[in-house]
């Protein structure tokens, strides 16, 4: 068990350089990002598009190198990215990843209950579960609102929050200390979406796990989140308790993203011309 | 009161399949007043953007239609091909959600605006583009001119979806079909491209039919609105927002998290499908 003060997650001046095409200048993605996860916390990282917060979460589960600065999970180095695969094992069985869009990200031709057993299999030697793979799969659907029926469906027998629990008992079936969950809410209709975020809350209740959410909307992660960060063009220009800072925001583009949602009483407003 | 500019009276699709068939509108009834703008909301498979594609009669021959849709008084389904053409393309305009699928990705921007005015209306190409520009302009994208010159995979999606505003604008139709049209975007872009679609729409005196998902977004932009659930309107009107009477637009508004305050957890919607056919058949 880790001590509770010790981040699990600790990133220091994380930076990504993409090569530009052709005569294009190298793209900045992400630069000076600084951050921890402790256990047991979400931390939301906040932005638009091309903001770099999804680059930040690939990195951290070595989709992506760093160009520079240090990225360790409980105190081993990502920063090379993934060289071997005994290392890509280890460090799924650490952080796992809920994509935005459940049908790609699962096997179309394997059955929900193989899904979450390839999981349970490839990670087993750190859960400490009795019984089959099998029987560990179905608690774990079951855990996550889908009974055993689901079990010999396929992904395409699914709708869009069915799939996204499937993709959420995936990742619990490694047993991970974090979970990144990237725009994981944000293609379902709010009846499902509300849906999802009690039962992420519920696993949290459940079990110590950390969650990285990646969102560009602000209501949802006022509801999820304990701290957040919010990202503009690659860097992080504000941070804090989410609370405090969706009800005080102090920086311009924390004020702009939070005046630019809509709530009772709102008016879209327009902006300066657009150059780009 | 005149009569309205568009008129849905109890409009019914139904799709046929070899097994059987399946009604996917279910008797829509529905007005837009000349200047109007109706808000058409419902999740995902509640049939709004079906709605819009019975509207211009562009749904298939899978499809049997049946009920009243009338434009200005002429009815869509009697209408010749002739007719509806000069309706599909010049009565209304259609905005999408993902303006780069509307687009052809290998004609200049300048091309892809003026082609409408060019080949329907039989306006000069010089013309056509001093409009273009004249519009682009009003729309907020700075130097119009250049980008004319420019292909559609050089804009960002935000400043594509003012270019399809536009777009739309200058064949001066006299209601707007928007689908989803700020749902791809960030929310800063959101607001702005809706701004704008409010202010050139009053100033224009156009309707528009605002299909989305978001109860919130479409109050701030639309004098009335209209709930679907399962092929239906099971609600509409002005006060839908500040105080709906049906108990699925309860619980949708309910269901959403707030940016102000923190819900302990999220109301779950009760309502489905078994509610909804005990609420008619009571009804």
């Amino acid at each position: 068990m880790t001590d509770r003060t010790e981040p699990i997650v600790v990133a220091r001046g994380l930076r990504k350089v993409f090569p530009g095409r052709a005569k294009d200048e190298p793209i900045v993605a992400v630069d000076e990002v600084s951050f921890e996860l402790h256990p047991d916390e979400c931390l939301a990282i906040v932005g638009e598009s091309g903001s770099g917060k999804t680059t930040v979460a690939r990195m951290l589960v070595g989709l992506e190198t760093l160009t520079g600065g240090e990225l360790t999970v409980r105190g081993e180095s990502r920063a090379g990215g993934v060289k071997r695969l005994a290392d890509r094992r280890r460090w799924a069985r650490e952080v796992q990843y809920v994509f935005q869009d459940p049908y790609s990200s699962l096997n179309g031709r394997q059955r929900v209950g193989d899904i979450v057993e390839t999981s349970v299999v490839l990670h087993a030697n750190r859960s400490g579960r009795r019984g089959s793979a099998r029987t560990a799969a179905l608690e774990i659907l079951e855990s996550v609102g889908l009974g055993e029926q689901f079990a010999s469906k396929y992904p395409h027998q699914l709708s869009g929050g069915q799939r996204q629990r499937v993709a959420i008992a995936r990742a619990l079936a490694a047993d991970p200390a974090v979970i990144v969950l990237d725009e994981a809410v944000a293609a379902l209709d709010v009846s499902i979406q509300a849906q999802i975020l009690n039962l992420l809350a519920d696993i949290r209740a459940e079990r110590e796990i950390s969650y990285l959410f990646i969102s560009h909307d602000l209501a949802v992660v006022n509801q999820i989140s304990d701290r957040m960060i919010v990202m503009e063009h690659g860097i992080v220009v504000d941070s804090g308790e989410t609370a405090d800072l969706l009800a005080n925001p102090v920086h311009p583009y924390t004020r702009s993203l939070r005046a630019a949602v809509p709530r009772p009483g709102w008016r879209p407003v327009r902006r300066d011309r657009l150059a780009s | 009161m005149t009569a309205p500019l568009l008129r849905l009276d109890d409009v019914r699709a139904t799709l046929r399949l070899k097994g059987g068939e399946q009604t996917l509108l279910d008797g829509v009834s529905l007005e837009i007043g000349e200047g109007e703008a109706l808000g058409l909301v419902g999740e995902s498979g509640s049939g709004k953007s079906l709605t819009t594609r019975a509207i211009t009669r562009m749904l298939g021959p899978e499809f049997a239609v049946t009920g009243e849709i009338e434009f200005g008084g002429a009815s869509v389904l009697g209408m010749n091909a002739a007719k509806l053409r000069r309706y599909r393309s010049q009565d209304v305009g259609m905005i999408f959600q993902d303006p780069r699928a509307h687009v052809n990705p290998v004609h200049r921007v300048g091309d892809f605006l003026t082609e409408a005015l060019v080949q329907n209306r039989g306006v000069d190409r010089r013309e056509a583009e001093r409009r273009a520009v004249v519009l682009l302009d009003e729309v907020g994208v700075r130097n119009p001119e250049h980008r004319l010159r420019q292909y559609p995979h050089e804009l960002s999606g935000g400043l594509l979806q003012r270019v399809m505003i536009a777009s739309v604008l200058l064949t001066e139709p006299r209601l707007i079909l928007a689908d989803e049209p700020t749902t791809a975007l960030d929310v800063t872009a959101q607001s702005d491209v809706m701004a704008i679609l409010d202010e050139q729409r009053r100033a224009r005196g156009l309707a528009l039919l605002f299909i989305t998902h978001d109860l919130e977004l479409a109050a701030a932009c639309c004098d009335r609105l209209a709930v679907m659930y399962a092929g239906e309107i099971v609600e509409q009107g002005a006060h839908v927002y500040d105080a709906p009477s049906h108990p699925y637009t309860v619980e949708l508004l309910g269901a959403r998290p707030s940016i102000d305050e923190r819900a302990d957890r999220l109301p779950v919607l009760r309502y489905n499908r078994e509610t909804h056919e005990l609420m008619k058949a009571e009804a």
